[in-house]
């Protein structure tokens, strides 16, 4: 079990390095084959029509000049000890973890990260717990009463779910519940959880039940097809065949075994979603991740989305870990075979 | 790894003897592909959505022969149908009427209709060329990895678990805004519908790559890959005229599955204002236009929602039925 574990986490921080190459890669290896030059990178860096002495100072700061294996040293070093930025001129701190500095507000991005990530995080937990609640009870019913209306209505929605923009659902759930009926708050309200629970939770319901319709669409479609492919299985007909009652049966034989695909699928899309569950929060104007990643993509603030990024990454890294030591203590089988 | 049974779609050319053995009098001389035509014909969800499929296809073709007829320019500004104080149409329901099928934008009174079916061509046109690119790129990945197996597999599937790992709508919008207006020799809009269609196809190919993986897995271990090896056809012969073939199937379901898959995503993309530049219309961008105004004008925000909701949705349904009817384990 412990080399089993030593090797997960020896794998994540593999992964880990992969992942912030192929980031570094898309915000500065990527513009220079397209033909920038270092200026023109550096004025990327600034927001709209920046001044030369500033484009030169971000040349200087971020060693645009230097090779590109230079930087991704000065990178990952800001990652795990700090760096600093020298313009020859004068220096900015960026401490560890430096997730970047935005020289367009004069920010490091680390901070601002922290300061957003309990509005994504309130958004990622409570529309999984709906869906994950609601997608894998649909998917077992329809499964076990397969051809049944209720199997075919449920079908019918569930696709329909995967086919609806999630920019769109919000958007009709907001004329309808905030403008027509005003039963919930319009969009651009967010109540801190240790302010008020019940003004956070009010404000959240829309924003989490167009997020888990989609989720759970695709999570009762995804759990169905798996209850149907175990159920048909030996062990399902020896388990009813000892005379076990049917809720056991599909239960414990039944669905625990349909469960670990799911398990898998959902620690990669929990873990995307904490990095930011974009198109949401862009809909109801929530102040998270996303919607800080989407904002400075319009201010052209690059330093901001490059430090989202990294920071999703990181989450869906973590989510992987989780996910992989959760399997081995699920399924013995793992254990064995590492 | 030895003598898999239920491969789908793989017994197209394998198992003629147990199709014969299968099939009813009247089935009998049919392939397996005739047969499977037959069954999605019987399927009539299918053949709506393949239905609706088709007719957006004509409508991104002849939008500008529709829109001459039915429409007005889409990028022409329409003032005279604004009332220059809520900036809305100064028509009931939005504008709409015969002259404006489906009403006219605030502020711009620019005619939706129009839109809607240019639309229909970024839409159209992104969400195949990406699905192109994933399939080329999945295929190619996940045919070496199954049939080489060893190393090579081991270093491919791991790169498709860091694929989809990756968080691919930060990725794109990124890459959108560190490109210059002109590179790789295009400009101006070409330039962003190829780095669209790169982005997408790019980073979609695991999901093709992993079902060719696994399918090329049970298929290498078969008779007829055997007996063409003993003959002495060498690696890339047997690739090509002994897998490929029988690959055909599954390669042509995900693709129908993935083609919505892409077009929501660049849905997404106009959306958050990295795909198309404007003026050129898209149904993501027209829906970011539409969130300020979805009070005072529903049908600005219906209209490109739904033309994205029914295209994704046909594409589905299509996509199910055609899985359904080449999968030989589902007998209706």
């Amino acid at each position: 079990m412990i080399t089993y574990i030593f090797r997960r986490l020896l794998a994540g921080v593999g992964l880990l390095l992969v992942v912030s190459m192929v980031v570094f890669a898309i915000f500065f290896l990527v513009p220079r084959l397209a033909g920038t030059t270092a200026d023109g990178l550096a004025a990327r860096y600034l927001g709209r029509a920046p001044s030369p002495e500033a484009i030169e100072a971000v040349k200087e700061r971020l060693n645009l000049d230097e090779p590109i294996t230079v930087q991704y040293g000065e990178f990952v070093k800001g990652l795990v000890v700090g760096t600093e930025y020298d313009s020859g001129t004068d220096v900015i701190e960026c401490s560890a973890p430096c997730f970047g500095y935005s020289f367009k507000n004069n920010t490091e991005v680390w901070p601002q990260l922290i300061d957003r990530l309990p509005v994504t995080a309130s958004l990622a937990v409570g529309a999984a717990v709906i869906w994950l609640v609601v997608g894998i009870a649909i998917g077992v019913l329809s499964a076990i009463r397969r051809g049944s209306v209720l199997d075919r209505v449920a079908m019918m929605t569930a696709l329909a779910g995967v086919s609806l923009p999630i920019f769109f659902t919000g958007l009709v759930s907001l004329a309808l519940f905030s403008y027509y009926w005003r039963i919930f708050p319009p969009g651009g309200t967010f109540t801190p959880f240790t302010e008020n629970p019940l003004a956070w939770a009010h404000g959240l319901v829309l924003p989490w039940v167009t997020l888990a319709f989609l989720y759970a669409a695709m999570y009762a479609r995804l759990t169905r097809a798996g209850m149907l492919d175990t159920m048909g299985e030996d062990y399902i007909r020896t388990a009813r065949a000892k005379g076990l009652p049917e809720r056991t049966v599909i239960g414990k034989h039944g669905l625990r075994a349909a469960l670990t695909p799911i398990i898998t699928i959902f620690g990669l899309d929990f873990g995307l979603m904490l990095g930011g569950a974009v198109l949401t929060e862009s809909t109801f104007s929530l102040p998270g991740l996303g919607k800080y990643a989407v904002d400075a993509i319009r201010g052209q603030d690059l330093p901001v989305v490059l430090g989202v990024t990294m920071f999703t990454a990181v989450f869906v890294v973590v989510a992987n870990l989780i996910v992989d030591l959760l399997y081995a203590w699920v399924d013995p089988r793992v254990r064995v075979g590492a | 790894m030895t003598a898999p049974l239920d491969v789908p779609g793989a017994a197209e050319t394998a198992q003629p003897e147990a199709v014969a053995a299968l099939a009813k009098s009247s089935d009998r001389g049919r392939s397996l592909g005739q047969i499977a035509w037959m069954r999605l014909r019987k399927d009539k969800v299918a053949m709506i959505g393949a239905g609706f499929v088709v007719f957006m296809a004509l409508v991104a073709i002849f939008a500008p022969l529709i829109v001459r007829f039915l429409g007005h320019p889409p990028n022409e500004w329409n003032q005279e149908m604004i009332d220059p104080i809520l900036s809305t149409a100064n028509q009931p329901w939005g504008g709409i009427s015969p002259d404006y099928l489906l009403g006219v934008e605030p502020v711009t009174g620019r005619d939706i209709f129009s839109r809607i079916v240019y639309g229909a061509r970024i839409s159209m046109l992104i969400g195949f060329l990406a699905t192109l690119v994933s399939v080329v790129i999945g295929t190619v990945m996940g045919i070496i990895a199954g049939y080489f197996g060893g190393w090579v597999d081991a270093v491919i599937s791991r790169l498709m678990d860091i694929f989809l790992a990756f968080p691919l709508l930060l990725f794109a919008m990124a890459l959108v805004g560190v490109i210059p207006d002109a590179a790789f020799g295009l400009q101006g809009n070409g330039l962003r519908i190829a780095i669209l269609v790169f982005i997408i196809g790019f980073f979609n190919w695991p999901y093709i790559g992993r079902i060719i993986r696994g399918q090329t897995l049970s298929l290498r271990e078969r008779e007829f890959v055997e007996a063409s090896r003993s003959l002495g056809a060498g690696n890339f012969y047997i690739l090509r005229k002994e897998l490929l073939p029988n690959l055909f199937a599954p390669i042509l379901v995900y693709a129908t599955l993935l083609i919505p898959t892409n077009i929501l995503f660049e849905a997404a993309l106009s959306f958050l204002g990295v795909g198309v530049e404007p003026p050129t219309p898209t149904w993501g961008g027209m829906l970011s236009e539409a969130v300020d105004y979805y009070n005072a004008a529903p049908n600005f925000m219906l209209a490109p929602g739904l033309a994205i909701f029914l295209t994704v949705l046909a594409f589905n349904l299509f996509g199910d039925g055609l899985r359904d009817a080449l999968d030989p384990r589902t007998q209706s």
